[in-house]
């Protein structure tokens, strides 16, 4: 103390009392807590969402175990599983991923890589947004009226492959989007690069573009695809069963699953579940939610490796 | 090929000096023109002829009316401010501006008498003759071997495919330093390196031409000699046409020079053109328009 009031200043404390504000900027402590709260109580939502379906379904799934993914529906609930809707929602994500992922990304490079700016191109992209936003259970009206109605005969009327193909509908726009920003964000630098050694324009697309592309299109894809696994209005309309008895039984095998006409899936149990009055089934209800969730959580864990595989692979 | 142009000039401006040559920065110029060891410009046939060529970006017209020769095996500079089209030429070179949308040119470009923006023209095939390095080292994401055999390989070249890699490296001058690692990434090159890779791509696809886009702007200077060295080594056996924003570069390495400017015309608009196009230490030592002058000497703006 004596010291400092005793010699002047040197050179080093001016600039160090120009350089050290005050160790505590009010402002930003305010903003910063401010953020964390609204992080902490989204996080303490979901928290208490978990913890009140494990609490009220994890006790049923280890006491009846895989048996539950394997029992058939039925509207008993001491003997009720969720067999039909586990397959109906891995055929309906295997198609949804089967039509939107090439044709989402197709439209997209269109898009990007060969459609020339213009008025038309400019409506169409703009009303891809659109689409993007517009209420799921009005797919679920064009999936009647297409799939069911005007193409019975290919899709076999109220099949799965009737909800997969509303389903891909839905997610479609999402997907294009999604794959152009990722195209977007590729550096002209690196076209420049292979179109300057001689590359065509598909070449250029194919062997550089997509590849550095391809992690964020994954990314994409995978929130896109988790959004259609949890749809249920869609499938309400499209023809999806939503009873506690079920027309085709697990032994019929997977073909009669995917094409008669009754086929369920995970969101639509949990949605009939949820409904019924008898207490068993609070249980059943959120055994079946532990389920889809731990689905979503394998999807998206696959594209992560996927996508890692991919980042790997073009640095 | 005749050493006379460079110590002839030379000579003749120091007897007799203009006005400009008490400038000390044109001095400098001079000095680099006269201590260069290559030979001067050659009586080399024409490669490029442009004739009355006019680039447009959708209805701006970024440059107008440039009409050369650009000639065979020799090394052409085209200098001047920034926004006067320089790129803009090169790019039309090897048809890079088609990558533009909205870009259009006007006025014709002849390769070897071959009209560049004939309709038959593919533009492909054009890119594989002449090649082009950018200025922003822009290697692939990918490994050094694949960076440098993907232009023959796509280009379907005969011969192995192995030499070719080793071949091109070695004229890039990077042989050496990259021989034990072909496998690891491009990107991981230092920038002088990945210049250097970037050069090697361009020359594996046996081009005719160079184009290249201020090759050393993101270069440190010892890398920025490397690749000067190596300019003239490649002269050899390529035709370089290279974009420079550094004058002291043109005069190193350039057998002919072009300068170009911006016109501002009464409206306001602003067009690249072609001022002077001369002989490398004709057009730094006696430039015949008073604008180029004022460019070298630094009067500029
Ligand atoms: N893709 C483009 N679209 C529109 N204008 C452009 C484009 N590229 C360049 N220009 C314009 O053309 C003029 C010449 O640019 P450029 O050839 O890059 O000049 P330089 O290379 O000499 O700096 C500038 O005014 C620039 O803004
Ligand atoms: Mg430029």
């Amino acid at each position: 103390m004596a010291e400092t009031t005793s010699t002047a200043p040197t050179t080093t404390d001016l600039v160090r009392g120009t350089l050290e504000g005050r160790r505590v900027n009010p402002v930003n402590t305010l903003v910063s807590g401010l953020l964390l709260i609204a992080l902490l109580s989204s996080l303490l939502v979901l928290a208490v969402l978990l913890a009140d379906v494990f609490g009220k379904g994890w006790g049923l799934l280890t006491e009846r175990g895989a048996d539950f993914l394997t029992t058939p529906l039925s509207p008993n609930a001491v003997d009720a599983g969720i067999f039909q809707g586990v397959m109906g929602s891995i055929a309906l994500t295997a198609i949804v991923i089967v039509v939107a992922f090439p044709l989402g990304v197709a439209a997209a490079v269109y898009l990007e890589e060969y459609a020339p700016t213009n008025r038309l191109t400019q409506f169409i992209t703009t009303n891809i947004r659109n689409l993007a936003g517009v209420p799921s259970i009005v797919y679920g009206l064009l999936g009647f009226s297409v799939f069911v109605n005007l193409f019975s005969g290919a899709t076999g009327g109220r099949t799965v492959i009737t909800g997969g193909l509303t389903l891909a509908l839905l997610v479609l726009p999402i997907m294009i989007i999604t794959t152009s920003e990722a195209l977007r964000a590729v550096p002209t630098a690196l076209r420049e690069a292979s179109m300057g050694v001689g590359a065509t324009r598909w070449e250029t697309i194919r062997h550089h573009v997509l590849p550095v592309a391809l992690p964020a299109i994954l990314t994409g894809s995978v929130l896109t695809v988790a959004r259609a696994f949890g749809e249920t209005a869609p499938l309400l309309l499209s023809g999806a069963v939503l009873s506690l008895y079920f027309a085709v039984p697990p032994e019929a095998g997977f073909v009669s699953l995917m094409t008669e006409q009754s086929y369920t899936a995970l969101p639509m149990i949990i949605y009939n579940w949820a409904r019924q009055p008898q207490e068993e089934f609070v249980a059943l209800t959120s055994a079946a939610i532990i389920v889809l969730l731990a689905m979503l959580l394998i999807v998206n864990a696959a594209a992560i490796v996927a996508r890692d595989h991919f980042e790997r692979k073009s640095t | 090929m005749t050493q006379e142009p460079v110590t002839e000039e030379h000579r003749t401006v120091n007897a007799d000096p203009t006005p400009s040559a008490t400038d000390a920065a044109a001095d400098k110029l001079r000095d680099v023109v006269a201590d260069r060891e290559t030979e001067g410009p050659t009586g080399n046939s024409t490669i490029f002829g442009l004739r009355g060529l006019t680039v447009y970006y959708a209805d701006f017209r970024a440059v107008k009316e440039v009409t050369a020769d650009i000639r065979e095996n020799e090394i052409t500079a085209l200098i001047g401010p920034s926004g006067c089209g320089k790129s803009t030429v090169l790019r039309c070179f090897n048809r890079m501006n088609d990558l533009i949308e909205t870009a259009r040119v006007d006025g014709s470009l002849t390769y070897h008498g071959v009209d560049l923006y004939g309709k038959n023209v593919d533009p492909v095939e054009v890119r594989r003759r002449i090649g082009m390095v950018f200025q922003k080292p822009n290697p692939f994401p990918k490994s050094i071997y694949e960076n440098v055999v993907y232009g023959p390989k796509i280009g379907g070249m005969k011969g192995n495919l192995d030499d070719i890699v080793e071949e091109s490296l070695r004229k890039a001058v990077l042989w050496d330093e990259v021989k034990d690692k072909l496998d690891e990434s491009g990107l991981a090159l230092s920038g002088g390196q990945q210049q250097r890779l970037c050069i090697a791509r361009a020359i594996a696809t046996s081009p005719d031409v160079l184009l290249m886009d201020e090759p050393c702007s993101s270069l440190d200077p010892i890398a920025t000699l490397r690749i000067e060295e190596l300019m003239l080594e490649l002269k050899q056996d390529y035709t370089i046409v290279i974009v420079t924003h550094n004058m002291q570069q043109a005069a190193r390495v350039s057998d002919r020079t072009a300068f170009f400017t911006v016109d501002v015309s009464d409206d306001g608009q602003r067009t690249g053109k072609l001022v002077e196009f001369d002989v490398t230490n004709r057009l730094f030592t006696s430039p015949s328009k008073t604008e180029t002058e004022d460019y070298i000497t630094g009067r500029f703006g």
